[in-house]
């Protein structure tokens, strides 16, 4: 049995009862503009490439859901349903110390991924889940891409602190902070200070403006 | 009710040299576009200059004719600031400022991007658009919010009319390369696979042109067949980044235009595209889609009403000025 949980441009996902377990389908939606021998190759790419993604996040400590099975046939993920909720609305109950801890978290976490040559390519709290244990899950990579080139790294820094002024603006700086914090220890001074370079460089050409950001937050999060 | 408002605009921002005549009733007066037709290879920069600055004289003439106005009868100058090339923008700057300062009426320095919005708007009375724009040298998607035009998705190198002329010249199509090769892709019918490359909302031509021409060059396929899966690709790409701007923004209205818009097949995508969304389709008609000089002067027109205007002493031209970092004033 299926339940729809949330309709994007891209993907559907739904919650169902598989092999005895809750777990999350991501399905990958055929785009009727384009011919069908394209559409197909572009589904199918996209969902070995997230499988993959998510399974290499692992590799670096961040946790993910676990993928279950990929459908190559029907461009379907079966993975983990998370249990918890989305850190976009978490923040907004969280004390002072809570807040802290959780986003040096997520600046580590984001630093794992950079450290092994990993960039999430979306990093905002609408694709986190905070677990009732505090553990953070990084559950959308329909955006990541194995790169070390530090001008990327750069770009999922700077849209993540947008990210942070448009959303969590009560606290932006704050929350910043405990992000650099957490961020620099995983990647280590002599890398934080390389991808900081850049980061003020991104921000000086205004390539990125935060309405661009928004547009990039997609199809999967989770309702 | 005032005598209406009369702008004269100059574009030349690449290729070609265009003089507009717009006024305020929202009337375009006239539109002489003068094209510069490379001997061979692509736009070499100084050469088009040289024929901006050689039949600029005659453009303003026949514009005026065309609108039945007298030099005295213009209130205010606009001309292309950018971007584009160098050269080209110099020169129609320079008609721009020596015709005001000579006629002793403001000069208005307008946006290229700017512009291509504002004319489609004007032309096919869509009031707030998703606006997808493609030509030889932009691809951009975007739609007004917060004051500003704002860039949703963007190439990342070259524009898709690039990527397409490239290609034709390369294959021996011809000039302008973008209506030979969707002549040559309705004959192709396989689908040759090619690097269909969408990174967040932005797009990428330059590893797709390449391969194309690999693929070309090794002699195994038909023209026809590699036409039509850089078609398919091309548009594809474009088509899925306009979906997304169009579900983030919920705009009710999508606008097709630049030189690209003229293309049957990406129209079709992107009607497509609109009507799921449950937003009309407009395309922008072709005179006023490619690059010219009435979308300089009805847009300067806005400008000026809302009380710009650009001294001869600011009026440099900026060959990277972005969409994004005008502050739409009139709107």
């Amino acid at each position: 049995m299926r339940k729809l949980l949330a309709k994007g441009a891209e993907a559907h996902l739904y919650l169902e009862d598989w092999q005895g377990m809750r777990v999350l389908v991501k399905r990958r939606v055929p785009k009727p503009y384009r011919i069908p021998e394209l559409d197909g190759e572009v589904r199918r790419f996209r969902t070995v490439h997230e499988a993959e993604m998510l399974h290499r996040a692992k590799l670096a400590g961040v946790p993910t859901p676990v993928v279950y099975f990929v459908d190559l046939k029907d461009y379907t993920i079966y993975m983990e349903y998370v249990e918890g909720e989305r850190l976009r609305e978490a923040v907004e109950r969280m004390d002072a110390s809570e807040r802290r801890r959780v986003f040096e978290l997520v600046g580590t976490l984001v630093g794992r991924l950079h450290a092994h040559g990993m960039i999430h390519g979306d990093v905002t709290t609408s694709n986190m889940i905070i677990r009732p244990d505090g553990t953070v899950f990084f559950v959308d990579f329909g955006l990541g891409e194995v790169s070390s080139d530090v001008e990327r790294m750069g770009v999922d820094v700077h849209l993540f602190e947008e990210m942070l002024v448009s959303t969590h603006y009560r606290h932006a700086e704050e929350l910043r902070d405990a992000f650099l914090r957490g961020y620099r220890s995983a990647v280590g001074l002599e890398t934080f200070k390389r991808v900081m370079e850049k980061v003020e460089e991104i921000r000086r050409r205004g390539r990125y403006v935060s309405e661009r950001r928004v547009g990039k937050v997609r199809d999967v999060q989770r309702g | 009710m005032g005598k209406p408002v009369i702008c004269l605009g100059i574009e030349s921002t690449a290729d070609d040299l265009g003089v507009g005549v717009a006024s305020s009733e929202g009337r375009i007066l006239a539109n002489v576009i003068m094209a510069y037709t490379p001997e061979k290879g692509g736009i070499h920069p100084r050469e088009a200059a040289r024929h901006h600055s050689r039949v600029a004289g005659e453009a303003v003439r026949k514009a005026l004719e065309q609108a039945s106005v007298d030099p005295e009868d213009i209130d205010v100058v606009a001309f292309s600031q950018g971007p584009g090339m160098g050269p080209c923008l110099r020169t129609g700057a320079t008609v721009a400022r020596a015709m005001a300062v000579y006629l002793g009426v403001p000069l208005v320095g307008v946006n290229h991007c700017v512009a291509h919005i504002e004319i489609g708007k004007l032309t096919t009375g869509v009031e707030d658009p998703l606006t997808l724009y493609v030509s030889g040298g932009n691809t951009i998607v975007s739609a007004l919010e917060g004051g500003r035009y704002r860039v949703f998705g963007e190439t990342l190198d070259i524009a898709v009319g690039n990527c397409l002329d490239v290609f034709a010249r390369e294959a021996g199509l011809g000039y302008p390369g973008g209506p030979a090769v969707e002549e040559a892709a309705l004959k192709g019918s396989r689908y040759i696979r090619l690097p269909y490359t969408v990174k967040g909302m932005d797009m990428s031509f330059s590893g797709l042109l390449t391969h194309a021409l690999r693929l070309l060059r090794s002699g195994r396929y038909r023209v026809e067949d590699l036409c039509y899966s850089l078609q398919e690709t091309a548009f594809s790409m474009l088509a899925e980044i306009t979906e997304r701007a169009l579900a983030h923004t919920r705009k009710s209205e999508v606008l097709l235009t630049g030189g690209v818009a003229a293309n049957r097949r990406l129209q079709e995508m992107i009607r497509f595209v609109a009507e799921e969304h449950n937003a009309t389709f407009h395309v922008v008609p072709k005179e006023y889609a490619v690059d010219n000089g009435a979308m300089i002067a009805w847009t300067g027109l806005l400008m000026f009403r809302a009380g710009v205007e650009t001294p001869v002493e600011e009026s440099f031209v900026r060959p990277r000025w972005r969409l994004d970092e005008v502050e739409v004033v009139w709107a």
